[in-house]
């Protein structure tokens, strides 16, 4: 080791002794930047947790994708409330699918789907679940894996075919002891021959149009070409609920327009929301942008980490004032040791470094203790919550370096202090 | 130039402290003084008469306002702060009333400090150090720390630490200011075996009996030196400061 270098070990050494002379001063000194390091590894955590979870979300709504929703207008969900009413009429349509595949530029295709509400039967299994029209490439665009057989077909869909494709947790309920492929389940009044067995890797939202689900796991789908879907349900859906029910025509539920990349999404948003305002005259379907979305989920976790590192940079703040106090007193209180150094030998850049020193392994031994807990904090939030969190090594690096640059910063103040002291009136300090 | 055996050299010391406005205090009105390898120099005078004052100016601590002072053939008189610094460092072994040893550290840690702001690496010093230890009796207690020892301890481990770095000169304020007799008489009797074997010392005092074990005894009033009397002539260095202890 070359002198220099034991020379500063040296200084830390004695730093470090002068902290140990008074342990509880130096922990109580060092507990401000030990929350202030701690707290912000641990809140960057639970925010970028949480940020990330909802940008998963919202990308396996597809980032390409403009998802429309059937959505009953305010006035007719009043009328429903009364009761016997006429039938109520809303929603988007076949048409509406067809004139935004032939007018919007840029859109690769669009996906219809009926979503019905029935119970599933087989034998003296019943299952409530939803019925979900649709056409042969709805995997692609909503994200499902086959897991045993095949999803719908074209030829199912031109054939009008009674057949059925079933998620894994609704077989399960439905046939808990056989295996389900090419046994027919019966929903209504009809029976339908299942052909294959999904997984989907997004669930559907638990909104449709039809308000609150009565708790049935998501997962509870049967899907039936949307032909099917057309006329074995009819336009003229019956849904029964306490004092009477209600009917409603509801063409298609949902239409998810697949454009053909990011790029053309949001020129086509406004574009699809002008040409369905012709038609529409109600407000009874909403657009929903992915792109959207996830644009507004990373200016959320932007703001979010501006905050945050609001709050940090003031709780360093007063870590650091706290540093700045104890090291200023520390100054008056070993006057005459500077005194004692100084006629030793000592330059005043000695007596800066040996109490920057000081200030520095303050901070940084705060520092270390911050991150560590910082980084344990989160994973007991984890533990004891199911939120989401991820401790970023960015977080971690800036934490521990504003501890360290706040030593140094409300450090040098009282070190330069003690170094400009006269060694004579050092020496006689009391 | 000084002769090379002249140590403290004074020309016309004068140190004035400025308390604002008109108000002036004349600390020393315009010393000299020469003090040769060897001395034992003591300084005798009622308080305020500008002894701390003058053993500062010799120590280095601080800058005369007017006057030329050169140690050991240097002129100190204006040096900066950081060469001054140095120049104490090396040259001069400080002895305090109160002891001035640091709270934190061991005896033997305590005797390091001068080393460590010569960029020594103490490491190379081991032995020397303990060696003055051993010389002032306390080599059983090179871990002990100040608030362990008594006040007689204290100021041996302090008088091994004025002579670590081998200075030129040993400058003792009321050494045994703290003391009581026994306990003085032995750091004393240290003192003049330094003395013996060839270091400069030059002591504040206002102890007569204190003043009698040196060679020279300045009387001081008024920022100046009133007078002087030898007590026994003091033994003419061939040239050469005395360096091993
Ligand atoms: N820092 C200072 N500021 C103003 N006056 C001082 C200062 N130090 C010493 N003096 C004055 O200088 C004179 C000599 O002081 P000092 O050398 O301490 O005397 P002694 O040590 O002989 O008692 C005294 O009048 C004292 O008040
Ligand atoms: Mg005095």
């Amino acid at each position: 080791m070359n002198p220099l270098s034991f020379q500063f070990l040296s200084t830390v050494r004695l730093g470090m002794k002068s902290l140990m002379l008074h342990k509880l001063r130096s922990a109580l000194t060092m507990l401000g930047i030990i929350f202030g390091v701690c707290s912000v590894i641990a809140m960057l955590a639970i925010g970028e947790g949480a940020s990330y979870a909802a940008q998963e979300e919202i990308k396996k709504l597809g980032s390409d994708n403009i998802i429309l929703r059937s959505l009953k207008p305010a006035e007719d969900a009043k009328l429903a409330g009364l009761g016997r009413g006429g039938t109520i009429d809303y929603g988007l349509t076949y048409q509406d699918g067809a004139r935004i595949q032939s007018t919007i530029p840029g859109v690769r295709r669009v996906l219809p789907v009926r979503i019905i509400r029935e119970n599933v039967l087989f034998g003296p299994n019943s299952v409530p679940c939803q019925v979900l029209g649709t056409l042969p490439f709805y995997p692609e665009i909503v994200g499902l894996d086959v897991v045993r057989g095949r999803f719908l077909t074209e030829t199912d869909e031109r054939n009008m075919d009674n057949v059925c494709v079933l998620t894994v947790g609704l077989a399960q309920r439905l046939f808990p002891y056989q295996d389900p492929l090419d046994h027919s389940v019966k929903v209504d009044s009809f029976y339908y021959r299942v052909v294959g067995l999904v997984r989907e890797q997004n669930l559907p939202e638990h909104r449709t149009q039809q308000g609150v689900m009565e708790g049935e796991p998501l997962d509870n789908n049967v899907y039936v070409p949307l032909s099917v879907s057309r006329t074995r349900f009819g336009e003229v859906l019956i849904r029964r609920s306490a004092g009477g029910f209600e009917a409603e025509k509801v063409e298609l539920h949902q239409l998810t327009v697949q454009m053909n990349d990011t790029a053309a999404v949001e020129t086509a948003d406004p574009q699809i929301k002008t040409l369905l305002g012709r038609f529409h005259s109600r407000n009874d379907y909403e657009i929903v942008v992915p792109l959207q979305l996830l644009r507004q989920a990373e200016q959320t976790k932007r703001i979010f980490n501006v905050v945050l590192g609001s709050i940090a940079a003031i709780s360093l703040l007063v870590g650091g004032i706290g540093i700045m106090n104890i090291m200023l007193a520390t100054v008056t209180e070993r006057t005459r040791e500077i005194g004692v150094r100084r006629a030793l030998g000592a330059k005043r850049r000695d007596i800066t470094l040996q109490f920057l020193v000081e200030t520095v392994v303050l901070s940084v031994g705060g520092g270390l203790i911050g991150v560590a807990l910082g980084v344990i904090t989160p994973i007991v939030v984890s533990q004891l919550t199911d939120m989401k969190t991820i401790v970023t090594l960015w977080s971690v690096l800036l934490a521990f370096g504003i501890s360290g640059a706040v030593g140094i910063v409300f450090g040098l103040y009282p070190a330069k202090a003690a170094a400009q002291l006269d060694p004579i009136e050092a020496l006689r300090h009391e | 130039m000084p002769p090379p055996d002249s140590i403290i050299q004074f020309q016309g010391i004068e140190k004035r402290y400025d308390l604002g406005g008109e108000a002036e205090v004349r600390a020393l009105r315009g010393v000299d003084l020469t003090v040769h390898a060897g001395a034992y120099v003591a300084i005798m005078g009622p308080s305020g008469s500008g002894k701390s004052t003058m053993l500062n100016l010799i120590g280095c601590l601080d800058r005369p306002t007017a006057g030329l002072y050169s140690l050991g053939g240097t002129d100190v008189s204006s040096m900066p702060d950081d060469e001054l610094s140095e120049a104490r460092g090396r040259m001069i072994g400080f002895i305090f009333q109160s002891y001035n040893l640091i709270a934190q550290l061991t005896v033997i840690e305590n005797i390091q400090v001068p080393l460590i702001y010569q960029g020594r690496d103490i490491r190379a010093y081991q032995e020397h150090c303990a060696k003055l230890a051993d010389m002032v009796g306390l080599s059983d207690r090179l871990h002990h720390r100040p608030n362990q020892l008594s006040g007689g301890q204290q100021q041996r481990v302090a008088i091994a630490r004025s002579l670590v770095n081998d200075p030129l000169l040993i400058l003792a304020d009321e050494p045994t200011g703290n003391l009581d007799s026994r306990t003085g008489a032995e750091v004393l009797d240290m003192i003049d075996r330094l003395n013996a074997s060839g270091k400069t010392i030059v002591l504040v005092t206002h102890d007569h009996k204190v003043a009698e074990r040196a060679h020279r005894v300045l009387h001081m009033k008024d920022g100046l030196i009133e007078r002087e009397v030898i007590n026994r002539p003091a033994p003419r260095a061939n040239g050469q400061p005395a360096s091993s202890v």
